[in-house]
């Protein structure tokens, strides 16, 4: 556990008691409404404690075990993808393939080997696997095979093995120059990874609260009616306003971030996770299904929950990479 | 067959294979059968078809449950044999023989297990053929529900599996499971009228599957 600061261990615990303030919200609530169907956000509770607890675990054993559980993730929702998206019967070994890819994009994550981490998937799986496919001859729907499954793996395992890298980063750069007089210990700056992926995970579904929160009593005018009919200006305004402010606050007491770093950050994973969450919205519609399966009760399969991720968690990544590991 | 092997199975090795490297998407699984004796007939695309009906099934049901295999693939090799009888507990049913054989009928089997409660499960296509394709239903399913019209036959349309391990393939590819169950049908129908309810009450649970590609 040497590796998780005390604030982190804080910040945990605090999740799970926010957890335990809305199951004891929900009881009183159907106290008083009883006749309410709220299956759904029960479901969605139970299934956030499930999350928190896996990823507290997984996290408690080491930064690799982390890592492992965002491995996991990111072949369910491969799995998820190409279950839903049109393939071809010849390419069942190309789709094998793909899979096994996930091993060593994490792989280089948990090793901190950045250069492998960032070439593995767009150069060496971006020519191995086109190659698999023309060696089997079939060259009908070549390009919506090729197209398809490159693109999954770019969102299922590229983007999300940044959230994995994110926990072995490790701070250089002299942050000394910290603005605020909250200083994080020496075990948050030695292993600043657990605080940086928190802080992305937490920024990432506090926008999706903020969104809701401003936008079912201010929504109006649409973003994009034709893709996401729920999601307003309103809620999008509102919740990357806000998320910026939570920012703010959390990052320098959990991240070795200072104030202005934590803000820019919290305005780019909130605009970056809205427009990652309508790509998928749009990918759904295209694929005429609600969701992407029933693996997560309450929210439907892992790419419906991780959508705010798949731009973010990359963006992120690199902001922190460029501005304290040069 | 062997009850304590045949659990031990199926909770150790079919549930974490299912759950984790194929994962199923039940639609309505309400609808089947609590207990014997039922019917549950289904199409076929892959050997995995029988384990990922069986894994919804649950353990609970599963010392009743009992597939209907062919006698002439799953009878003829000594280990294909010995785990098929004693592991998947099925009722071997000759594909070839059609006709009475000494004074028993080729479904008495079938009818033994239904009447000590069982839940038999049935694949009318006969034959995994081309995955992901419906073949024509063999009338089998009618002459049971003739023999037993009180039995309730439940239609289960399963998608994905055939993606997952073909018929002739050996390596196994991670895809979900779509499993959408019907409502019962009429089982006092007549063969014609019955078979073809089956065939619709399939059709139309097919077509709730989004987008269907498998070229």
């Amino acid at each position: 556990m040497s590796h998780l600061a005390w604030e982190i261990r804080v910040t945990l615990l605090s999740i799970f008691a926010m957890l335990a303030a809305s199951n004891c919200i929900l009881f009183f609530k159907m106290r008083y409404y009883p006749g309410v169907d709220d299956t759904l956000i029960r479901h969605r509770i139970r299934t956030w404690w499930a999350l928190a607890g896996l990823f507290s675990l997984a996290l408690s054993v080491s930064p690799q075990g982390g890592v492992v559980f965002f491995g996991f993730i990111s072949f369910l929702a491969l799995k998820e993808f190409l279950s839903m998206s049109p393939t071809r019967r010849a390419d069942r070994r190309v789709l094998f393939y793909a899979y096994l890819s996930v091993i060593p994009q994490y792989y280089f994550a948990s090793t901190d080997n950045y250069q492998m981490f960032l070439v593995f998937i767009p150069v060496i799986t971006f020519a191995w696997l086109p190659t698999r496919m023309w060696m089997i001859g079939q060259s009908d729907g070549f390009q919506k095979a090729a197209g398809t499954l490159l693109w999954a793996l770019m969102i299922t395992v590229y983007s999300l093995s940044h959230t994995a890298y994110l926990l072995t980063t490790s701070m250089t750069q002299d942050t000394a120059s910290r603005t605020l007089t909250l200083d994080v210990t020496q075990v948050a700056e030695q292993h600043a990874g657990p605080g940086l992926l928190i802080f992305l995970i937490i920024m990432a579904e506090a926008n999706d609260i903020f969104q809701y929160v401003s936008g079912k009593p201010f929504g109006k005018k649409q973003v994009s009616p034709n893709i996401a009919p729920g999601k307003t200006y309103a809620g999008l305004i509102g919740g990357i306003m806000l998320t910026t402010c939570l920012a703010g606050f959390v990052g320098p007491l959990i991240t070795p971030m200072d104030l202005a770093h934590s803000v820019f950050a919290g305005f780019m994973i909130a605009s970056v996770g809205f427009a990652g969450e309508l790509c998928i919205c749009a990918l759904k519609r295209d694929l005429k299904i609600t969701n992407f399966g029933a693996t997560l009760p309450g929210h439907g399969g892992v790419l419906d929950r991780v959508g705010n991720l798949i731009f973010s968690a990359p963006l992120f990544f690199h902001f922190i990479h460029y501005c304290y590991h040069q | 067959m062997n009850q304590i092997l045949r659990i031990a199975f199926f909770a150790l090795i079919v549930r974490p294979l299912m759950m984790i490297v194929l994962g199923t998407n039940v639609r309505r699984s309400e609808l089947l059968p609590n207990s014997g004796p039922a019917i549950i007939v289904a199409n076929h695309n892959s050997h995995l078809d029988v384990f990922a009906l069986m894994n919804v099934l649950g353990l609970k049901r599963l010392p009743n449950v009992r597939p209907v295999a062919a006698a002439d693939y799953f009878m003829t090799r000594r280990l294909r044999r010995w785990f098929a009888t004693r592991i998947v507990g099925i009722i071997p049913i000759d594909r070839s023989k059609i006709r009475r054989e000494d004074g028993k009928h080729p479904l008495d089997p079938i009818s033994e297990v239904l009447q000590n409660n069982g839940i038999v499960l049935l694949f009318p296509e006969g034959t995994r053929g081309e995955p992901e394709k419906m073949d024509d239903f063999q009338s089998g399913v009618a002459h049971i529900a003739r023999r037993h019209p009180e039995i309730p036959i439940t239609p289960v349309f399963m998608h994905g599996l055939g993606k997952a391990l073909p018929k002739g393939e050996a390596l196994l590819v991670p895809f979900f499971c779509d499993m959408f169950v019907g409502r019962p049908l009429d089982s006092q129908l007549k063969k014609r009228e019955l078979m073809n309810q089956l065939i619709a009450s399939m059709d139309e649970l097919a077509a709730e599957l989004p987008i269907e590609a498998w070229s």
